[in-house]
Parts: C-alpha cells; sequence; structure tokens
C-alpha cells in the first residue's frame, strides 16, 4: 500500500470525515483535527508506515492540510 | 543608577530608539553587527536588572550560567546517549529553580524568593523546550552564544512572547532583505503605536483610574449571596480590560522591537475577544505561552499515556491531560488557591468544550447553526473567560477572607 493511500485512512479513521475531496483544506482550521487528534495521527504513522516523527517535529503550519501531510510523510520515511 | 521597568517610560523608548537607530541602518543595509547587538543588550538587560534591582541581576547572572551548563551538558551527552531517566533529571533541575520562586511565596508568608528575577518564567520555558527539543534529535547543532543570545534577547525578556530556539536563531542568523526588512520596520513601529494606545492609554484607564474604585465599592457592598454586588461585576471586566490591554500592549512593545531588529517574534494575542468557543481562545489569547504548553506538555503527556495505554479511551486521554495541564498553568501563575481554581476552571471549560464539540459533530443536521448562534457563541465565551480573569484577580481572596 502506498503512503498517499495509508495516510488518508488514517485520516479518515482519525476524523471520520473523509477528507479525500479535500486536499488542500486546513484540518485546524476547520476544527477536523487538534492536538489530540496530532498525536494519534503520529501514533498510526509508527505502527502502519514505521515512520517515527517526534512531537517537536510536529510544526502545525507544515502539517495542517492532507497533501502537506502525505508531503512530510514521504519526505520522512 | 538610574533602573527601569522595560517598556515602563518615555525615557526608555527614548533610549531605544537612539539605540536601535545604528542597528535599523545597519540592517536597510543587509549587515548585522552581532557585537554592536550584543551591546545594546547588555545596555537594556543592565538598565533592567541594575541600580537598586543588582541583586536580581546576580540572580540572572547565575542563572543564566546554571542552565547553560545543564543545556550544554545534554546537549553533548546526547551526541551519543539517550538515557529516559536522564532526560527527565535534566528537566527537573532546568525547572528546579522557577519551582522554588514559585513555591517559596506559599510557604515563607509571601516573601519572594532570594534566586527570583523578572522573567524567571519565561527564560525557563525557553531553556526547557531547547532540553526537549534536544532529545527529540530535532535540535542538533546546539550552539552556546546561540543559546545565550536566545535566552537574553532584551526585548522579551521580561515577560515573552515565547520564541522558538531554532525559529530564533534562523532569524537571528540571516539578514532579511531590504524589501522584507522595510515591511519589518513598518509593522514594528506600527506595533509600537498600537501598543502605546493599549497600554499607556487604556490600561491606564482601566487599571489606575477605574479599577482602584471598583474595588472600594465591591468591598463596601460585601453582605450579599456570596458577597457578589454590582461593583464587583463591574471590576470582573474592568479587571479583564485591564489585563488583556495591559498584556496585549507590552507584547506589541515586545514583538514591535523585535521586528525593528529583524527577528519576526511570534505575536502573543490575535483577536482573543471574538473566540467562539474556550478551545479557540487559548489559539488567541497569550498565544506563545498556550502553544509551549500544548506542544511540551499537552501534546507529550497524551504521546506518553496513549502509547502506554493508560487509557481505554482516547476521549478519556484528552480529557485528563486537558485537566493536568492547565492544572500547570495555574500553579505556574503561583501556588495560590485562585490561580489553582483558575487552571481548574479552565481545564474543566475545555474538557466541556470538546464533550460539546463532538456531540455537534454528530448532530450536525440537528444543532442549529446561523449568525444568532454564532454572535451567542462570542458572547458566552467572552463572557466565561471575564469570570475566569475574576477567579485569577485574587478580588475573591479579599472580599471573602480579608476582615
Amino acid at each position: 500500500m502506498d503512503i498517499k493511500a495509508t495516510v488518508l485512512d488514517i485520516l479518515n479513521d482519525l476524523t471520520g470525515n473523509d477528507v479525500s475531496g479535500a486536499m488542500d483544506d486546513n484540518l485546524f482550521d476547520s476544527g477536523i483535527m487538534d492536538s489530540m487528534a496530532s498525536v494519534q495521527l503520529l501514533l498510526s504513522l509508527q505502527s502502519e508506515l514505521g515512520v517515527n516523527v517526534p512531537v517537536s517535529e510536529f510544526e502545525r503550519s507544515e502539517w495542517d492540510t492532507p497533501n502537506k501531510i502525505i508531503a512530510k510523510v514521504e519526505s520522512l520515511a | 543608577m538610574l533602573t527601569f521597568e522595560p517598556y515602563g517610560n518615555p525615557t526608555y523608548f527614548a533610549l531605544l530608539g537612539v539605540a536601535l537607530l545604528p542597528l535599523m541602518i545597519g540592517l536597510l543595509y543587509g549587515k548585522r553587527s552581532r557585537l554592536y547587538e550584543t551591546l545594546v543588550s547588555i545596555f537594556f538587560l543592565v538598565l533592567t536588572f541594575g541600580g537598586s534591582k543588582w541583586t536580581q541581576g546576580v540572580a540572572l547572572i547565575i542563572y543564566i550560567l546554571y542552565e547553560v551548563v545543564l543545556t550544554w551538558g545534554y546537549a553533548v551527552y546526547r551526541r551519543n546517549h539517550n538515557s529516559g531517566p536522564l532526560f527527565y533529571l535534566m528537566v527537573i533541575l532546568a525547572i528546579a529553580p522557577l519551582t522554588i520562586v514559585k513555591v517559596t511565596p506559599a510557604v515563607e508568608n509571601g516573601q519572594a524568593s532570594l534566586i527570583g528575577f523578572l522573567g524567571v518564567s519565561y527564560l525557563t520555558f525557553r531553556a526547557v523546550q531547547t532540553m526537549m527539543e534536544t532529545r527529540d534529535g530535532t535540535l542538533k547543532n546546539y550552539n552556546i552564544m546561540t543559546f545565550l543570545q536566545f535566552m537574553l534577547f532584551f526585548p522579551t525578556i521580561s515577560s515573552g512572547p515565547i520564541d522558538r530556539y531554532r525559529r530564533f536563531e534562523a532569524d537571528y542568523r540571516s539578514v532579511p532583505d531590504r524589501d522584507k526588512y522595510l515591511g519589518m520596520l513598518q509593522k514594528g513601529i506600527r506595533y509600537l503605536f498600537v501598543g502605546f494606545m493599549y497600554k499607556f492609554i487604556l490600561a491606564y484607564y482601566f487599571g489606575t483610574i477605574l479599577m482602584p474604585k471598583l474595588q472600594l465599592m465591591a468591598m463596601h457592598s460585601r453582605g450579599g449571596f456570596l458577597d457578589i454586588s454590582w461593583p464587583l461585576i463591574g471590576y470582573m471586566y474592568c479587571y479583564s480590560a485591564d489585563l488583556f490591554f495591559d498584556f496585549a500592549g507590552y507584547s506589541l512593545f515586545a514583538v514591535g522591537t523585535s521586528y525593528i531588529m529583524g527577528i519576526a517574534t511570534p505575536m502573543n494575542f490575535n483577536q482573543p475577544w471574538r473566540s467562539p468557543n474556550i478551545k479557540d481562545f487559548w489559539n488567541r489569547w497569550h498565544i506563545t505561552l498556550s502553544f509551549w504548553f500544548r506542544d511540551f506538555i499537552y501534546m507529550r503527556l497524551v504521546f506518553w499515556f496513549m502509547k502506554h495505554r493508560v487509557f481505554k479511551k482516547p476521549t478519556t486521554t484528552a480529557n485528563v491531560t486537558y485537566i493536568i495541564n492547565m492544572l500547570i498553568m495555574g500553579f505556574w501563575h503561583g501556588v495560590t488557591w485562585y490561580y489553582i481554581t483558575y487552571g481548574l476552571f479552565h481545564g474543566v471549560a475545555l474538557v466541556i468544550n470538546d464533550t460539546w464539540l463532538r456531540y455537534k459533530k454528530k448532530h450536525r443536521q440537528s444543532v442549529p447553526h446561523n449568525k444568532f448562534t454564532q454572535i451567542f457563541a462570542i458572547f458566552l465565551t467572552a463572557n466565561l473567560v471575564c469570570f475566569s480573569f475574576l477567579i485569577f484577580s485574587g478580588i475573591l481572596d479579599k472580599i471573602w477572607f480579608l476582615k
């Protein structure tokens, strides 16, 4: 399974929203994501993709849209 | 010798203008003189911590040396090792001076600690953050001189905003091009003038003129249910206005001065009175503090709880961590019943807020959402916040317990 599909799966599970139709929407401004969901995302990335992201790597402005998250994960994988 | 409270009076601003002029000309021509910047910093630090406040100055120097030894020592250690217990020990050591400063008045009948100085909290936040990012491996090239500049950056030393090591370093090591710097200069000067209005006109009116009168009236109107009276309610709004204009004013001075020095220190306030809920309020009020708590306490605790599966449900994890997070914030303000109650109040408010947001998300069809509900949400949030500031103000302590 490729990174994009996995990340979208994780986001869908986490937020209960299908985000694949709005890849550049800000997930925090719309209230879909918050700090809690961010941590859950980091933990899922670790367990499902083996990508280790320390909390201080999580600069919110670099992780606030589905596209940015995918790009970030691809750069860290 | 003269001593000044930072941004306290016109003389301070006059000195600031004179000292910053050569720096501005340098930056306009693409040059940053580290030597000159350091001399300016030392000059203003001496103005703040010298003269009759020399004991604070000594405390500051000892404190800084102590934190340098800890952060530098840990950075050297972290290159080849990564022990959890040692990291926790280092964090405890880094916050030990602040803990002593905060606990001393509570156990010594209000006596201030000898090792305290203006800004000790804000410096501790910066040092702890440097250490945590070193542990995470996101901060790899710790440099003592940069750390000193970061800690002792005079515009923000006394009360923030709380910058981040890596963000500060990136600004400090580079020179903005002329267009960018002119933009910063324009913003910086505007911030200073808005700050004048906030701090010297509005905060002066609410805090110095109106508040003492309302306090006196509230003290005379005791006797009713919980000693609540109209003047007390007036005091609540007046105190809230003073708190906002005073601190937002100071923050504008600190950010404005930073911008003039070519450093884009993050903003501390973003229209907090238009927040539709408490969660959003903390994204707009004392932003650098609440983000510090979010990134270095809340998210880390949640991460730890989830990794070790302490609680079954994620919502329980979030709720427990909200309460812990806000209680720590309360204790940080000082060990008094009203600061701790204030923290607890906001913790509980965040839990209720989150529950409501989840309910609203699930029942999107049945919960009305229109202009009226939005205005009501803003009104409710602002009033809850003002009520929390009434607790925070400590006036209830006087009204209830002062004979």
